[in-house]
């Protein structure tokens, strides 16, 4: 049957899957706009393309399917930028799509238009410019296809206005996605048969366990794994969520905010099992020091990061899961006994926080928020954080026992993430308790979907955490360029009378005794409510590693205790 | 270290782009990079020669794969393979000079292909090598203009018994090549 290339754009998206989508309309993409109309879609405006691209994202990592995200030529098309490079950092599965010029005026410098395919060519995992109506099932088929698959990523398809607009023969099935690439992971025997021998003959072994576990929802065989191993467990920022923080495997994060006994372990392990993770500089500390005596065996999906950070002694391409479960039945019950209580003997005090009982010294300390907002929602809620200070201690302070609890960009880094990656996360999931930690520098990059927040009656909690400084780049002003604060003092509106005026509740917090009344006030209200926490303002994230210093080389906590960053 | 891969894509716009893309922002250095159409209709062949260190080189295959569009890629720097590059050399050339020209072309066994009063074109093909010895041969008469296509690589048939069969099949493959030109 005959349809237009909108018509065809949304049947495919119905055939996907697709429930809701995110975007922004605009000329080049108005016929698929007006098509939209007549198919059981959910979109959600946003205030900016930007949004759009973190809430598809959002979605796609509360959930695992893929998220969509819709926007116009030129600036609706190059707002999306930030987030596919976000996405693809993260090997987060969405499609965006947008708009383009008609076909003929393609290379004229038409009104708004970009060459949004050659822009986004370093960001994306594929791009698609569809000139044809007759292409844009073919394109859209794999575009789903390739954001999945494999390494997931983001995929963008430009459609131009005449392709929406003009009719073709719409034939689902003849559209299915055609066999490209490398064939399937090979048997890799020899490389199953040595890293049994390395994780039989170890001592003192280490998991590193990274995102892969999530993406591939290997997190039953990872347990089996580390449980019959005896193996101790470190995560990656991304991969916390993938195994319980309160499993007594489980170390803790690792990396420049990671705990100390976690990259000592690491550091003096004799191995290293690295599953989906990609040793990113952010973990390893410098490459020339890093786990000088670990063998290290590595299990990714994508052949491209084996060796790519640290040379490795075995590398195993494929499926998280599906290399377990083939190691599993070859794996003999292990005892790491010594190993495991030498690391109990790293912790040491420095382990013992117990922040519940500390004593309130008149300061409101972020790590009390963050561990406060654990307490109170039983450790239960889906919580998106920003970029910064606030994201790491929520890395710290929050202990995720559940997969996708926490979702934050990691690779990129993007301010700006946090809110519009929650309510996406929400729209995936409504029944979730959805909890926004945000820094008062990242809250304001994308600050205006308060306004889709409300006009789409969308129920989350928000809690910035203001200490009015750009808090993780002054910490290194403070570390490394001798207190000079060049352009970190932020000053920000009252965030309170903002929300008001959008027409949510705000509640302003200053003490330690109104943290636990307000985050219930807000867990009981059946509405979005945003909490301003005045936090201390110079407070530094411990421990930390320097750049270019070896990873057990840290900057420690100036006290076992308390968690405070006053007068170091 | 010269690495040489053989990288089959569909011929498709863009294509080029996102191969080069790739390897530019991946940090590797192309030293030539040829394209040209194969045998199959709608796929082309790309000769892409990477000066990279040999734990880069699985790197580099893995991250060619990851593009839709590549079809395989070959490394064949470890087999037997011939490489041709081509090149055309407009060079100074009066009455005096012309007689001692040809000859060089002569036993570079390249050939003229166009003669003008003040200067000649030669075309030769062969070995990267073989050109830049005829190329510094011709210097002193003056070059005025050169193009060269960069190197194109094939392996070779794979019924080669021993070593020395092989290096006969080289000299015999030098022998045969040089007595055979493209098309003027």
């Amino acid at each position: 049957m005959k349809k237009t290339g909108a018509q065809i754009l949304w049947e495919c998206l119905v055939k996907e899957g697709v429930t809701d989508i995110f975007g922004y309309p605009g000329g080049a993409i108005l016929p698929a706009y007006d098509a939209m109309l007549a198919y059981p879609i959910k979109h959600i405006l946003t205030r900016h393309e930007q949004g759009a691209t973190h809430m598809a994202d959002g979605y796609a990592r509360a959930t695992g399917k893929v998220g969509v995200a819709i926007a116009t030529s030129g600036p609706g098309a190059t707002n999306m930028v930030t987030g596919l490079a976000t996405a693809m950092m993260d090997s987060s599965p969405i499609v965006c799509i947008t708009g383009q010029v008609g076909s003929r005026l393609i290379g004229s410098d038409a009104f708004q238009e970009t060459d949004i395919t050659g822009v986004t060519l370093p960001v994306t995992k594929h791009n698609y410019l569809v000139t044809k109506a007759s292409d844009v099932a073919p394109a859209v088929r794999e575009a789903f296809y390739l954001a999945k698959n494999g390494r997931p990523g983001p995929v963008l398809i430009d459609i131009t206005k005449d392709a929406q607009q003009s009719q073709a023969e719409f034939d689902y099935d003849a559209a299915a996605p055609r066999p490209h690439g490398r064939p399937g992971p090979p048997p890799q025997e020899k490389n199953f048969r040595e890293a049994l021998a390395l994780i039989h003959a170890a001592e003192r072994p280490v998991i590193l366990a990274g995102h892969g576990i999530l993406l591939g929802n290997a997190m039953a065989e990872f347990k089996a794994f580390a449980e019959r191993t005896q193996i101790p467990v470190a995560m990656t920022l991304l991969g916390i969520g993938g195994f319980p923080a309160s499993h007594t495997l489980n170390l803790g994060m690792m990396g420049m905010h990671g705990e100390a006994w976690v990259n000592t372990a690491i550091q003096e392990a004799d191995l290293l099992i690295a599953l989906g993770m990609r040793f990113d500089d952010r973990v390893t500390g410098t490459i020339a020091s890093y786990a000088p005596n670990a063998k290290k065996i590595h299990v990714d999906i994508d052949p491209a990061e084996i060796n790519k950070n640290v040379a490795v002694d075995v590398g195993i391409i494929g499926d998280v899961r599906d290399v377990l479960a083939r190691l599993l039945p070859a794996i003999a019950p292990g005892d790491r006994g010594p190993w495991l209580r030498k690391i109990d003997e790293l912790k040491g005090s420095t382990a013992v926080r117990d922040i519940k009982n500390l004593d309130d010294d008149g300061h409101l300390y972020a790590a009390h928020v963050i561990n406060d907002l654990w307490r109170a929602t039983n450790g239960k809620a889906l919580v998106v954080t920003d970029v910064g200070q606030h994201q790491m201690w929520e890395a710290q302070y929050y202990h995720h026992d559940v997969p996708r609890s926490l979702i934050t960009s990691g690779g990129l880094g993007t301010m700006g993430f946090a809110l519009p990656a929650a309510i996406g996360a929400k729209i995936a999931r409504p029944n979730a308790e959805v909890w926004v930690v945000v820094g008062d520098g990242g809250f304001q990059m994308t600050m205006p979907e308060l306004a889709t927040i409300v006009q789409e009656g969308v129920d989350i909690n928000i809690a910035i955490i203001n200490n009015g400084y750009l808090g993780m780049v002054r910490q290194w002003q403070e570390f490394f360029y001798e207190r000079r604060y060049a352009a970190t003092p932020l000053l920000s509106p009252d965030f309170v009378k903002i929300a008001e005026a959008y027409g949510i509740r705000g509640i302003s917090v200053r003490k330690r005794d109104e943290v636990v009344p307000a985050v219930q006030a807000a867990r009981a209200a059946r509405e979005t409510v945003l909490i301003d926490f005045a936090v201390e303002q110079e407070d530094t994230v411990y421990p930390m590693v320097p750049a270019g210093a070896a990873l057990h080389q840290m900057i420690r906590r100036p006290s076992p205790i308390a968690e405070t960053g006053a007068d170091v | 270290m010269q690495t040489t891969f053989i990288v089959h894509v569909e011929d498709q716009p863009g294509v080029l782009t996102r191969v080069t893309s790739l390897i530019r922002r991946r940090g590797f250095n192309i030293e030539s990079l040829t394209v040209g159409h194969t045998e199959r209709a709608g796929v082309s062949r790309m000769t892409i020669v990477m000066d990279s260190d040999e734990r880069a080189v699985p790197r580099i295959e893995a991250n060619l794969y990851k593009l839709v569009n590549v079809i395989s890629v070959e490394n064949i720097t470890p087999k037997s393979v011939v490489f041709r590059d081509l090149a055309m050399i407009k060079v100074a050339a009066t009455e005096a000079t012309r007689g001692p020209i040809v000859q060089l072309v002569g036993v570079f066994r390249a050939r003229v292909v166009d003669v003008a009063p003040e200067s000649l074109i030669i075309e030769i093909t062969g070995s990267e090598d073989k050109i830049d010895g005829l190329v510094e041969m011709l210097r002193p008469y003056g070059v005025l203009e050169m193009a060269r296509t960069g190197r194109v690589a094939m392996a070779r048939g794979s019924n080669l018994p021993t070593l020395a069969s092989a290096e006969a099949e080289d000299a015999a493959a030098v022998e045969i090549d040089s007595g055979v030109s493209f098309s003027v």
